[in-house]
């Protein structure tokens, strides 16, 4: 059952990337999640959120959401770009597979939101923008 | 960021604080690299202790400087970092190519004073 939800929508900046974390952070609090369930949403959402604002709008202004939803030991969270979109998806996952090898992007981003959610599901067009869905169960 | 040149150690120190996300990341690069070259430091340790988040923008950043000093033949260390960190740096291999420590002292050997 849903207990809540919410949407927050921002620019495209690297210091929404703190803001974006703590909103999902101070969102999930009424699930009474642990310290490391914490930290392992707050990574996750951080990936996500800085894949849309790296690679989503390349050196163009976007917006960048992110929707939560809380269920009665679950909680959802949805980044979405409306930018470039990703080409190939099974290989963006891929762990150490950067976008931008030109820079000093690790490559880990999808692989750490793989390993701290419990589900990740992308949906990406190119040219129309790109999804990421992720599902924690919090343990009560 | 504090930025301190050990001798003994060869070793530029990045003392972090707060957050390393990809928003500070660049800035973190950038002062390193500076100062890197101005001291003649040919390892690097960075000091984890006060960092209370870190996403893989900061695997990045250390990947990044083992890439550099590397071929000055130099070593890079993280010492001082938290569970949730180190889990972070063992999924992305970074003990392969680092000295992960507790402390500045178990990082790197010591210089012999020059004779």
């Amino acid at each position: 059952m849903l207990r809540n939800s919410m949407k927050t929508e921002f620019a495209n900046r690297s210091d929404n990337e703190r803001f974006a974390r703590s909103v999902a952070a101070a969102f999930v609090i009424d699930l009474d999640p642990t310290v490391d369930e914490l930290t392992e949403i707050k990574t996750a959402v951080s990936e996500a959120v800085t894949n849309a604002i790296i690679h989503g709008y390349e050196d163009r202004e976007g917006v960048v959401s992110v929707e939560g939803k809380l269920y009665e030991d679950s909680v959802e969270f949805t980044v979405s770009d409306s930018g470039v979109g990703i080409p190939d998806i099974d290989r963006a996952r891929e762990p150490l597979f950067t976008g931008k090898p030109e820079t000093e992007r690790s490559g880990m981003g999808f692989t750490i939101m793989e390993a701290f959610m419990d589900s990740v599901e992308v949906e990406s067009a190119v040219g129309k923008g790109t999804k990421v869905r992720m599902v924690k169960k919090i343990s009560r | 960021m504090e930025l301190i040149f050990y001798g003994k150690y060869r070793a530029l120190v990045a003392r972090l604080n707060g957050e390393l996300d990809h928003h500070i990341a660049d800035s973190v690069r950038e002062e390193i690299d500076r100062e890197l070259e101005r001291t003649g430091a040919v390892n690097v340790a960075f000091d984890f202790r006060h960092v209370t988040f870190m996403d893989s923008s900061g695997i990045g950043v250390v990947m990044g400087r083992y890439r550099k000093v590397t071929a000055l033949g130099g070593r890079v260390a993280v010492f001082g970092a938290s569970e949730a960190v180190k889990r972070i740096m063992r999924m992305s291999g970074l003990e392969r190519f680092t000295v992960i420590a507790d402390k500045l002292e178990d990082c790197f050997e010591e210089v012999a004073a020059d004779a």
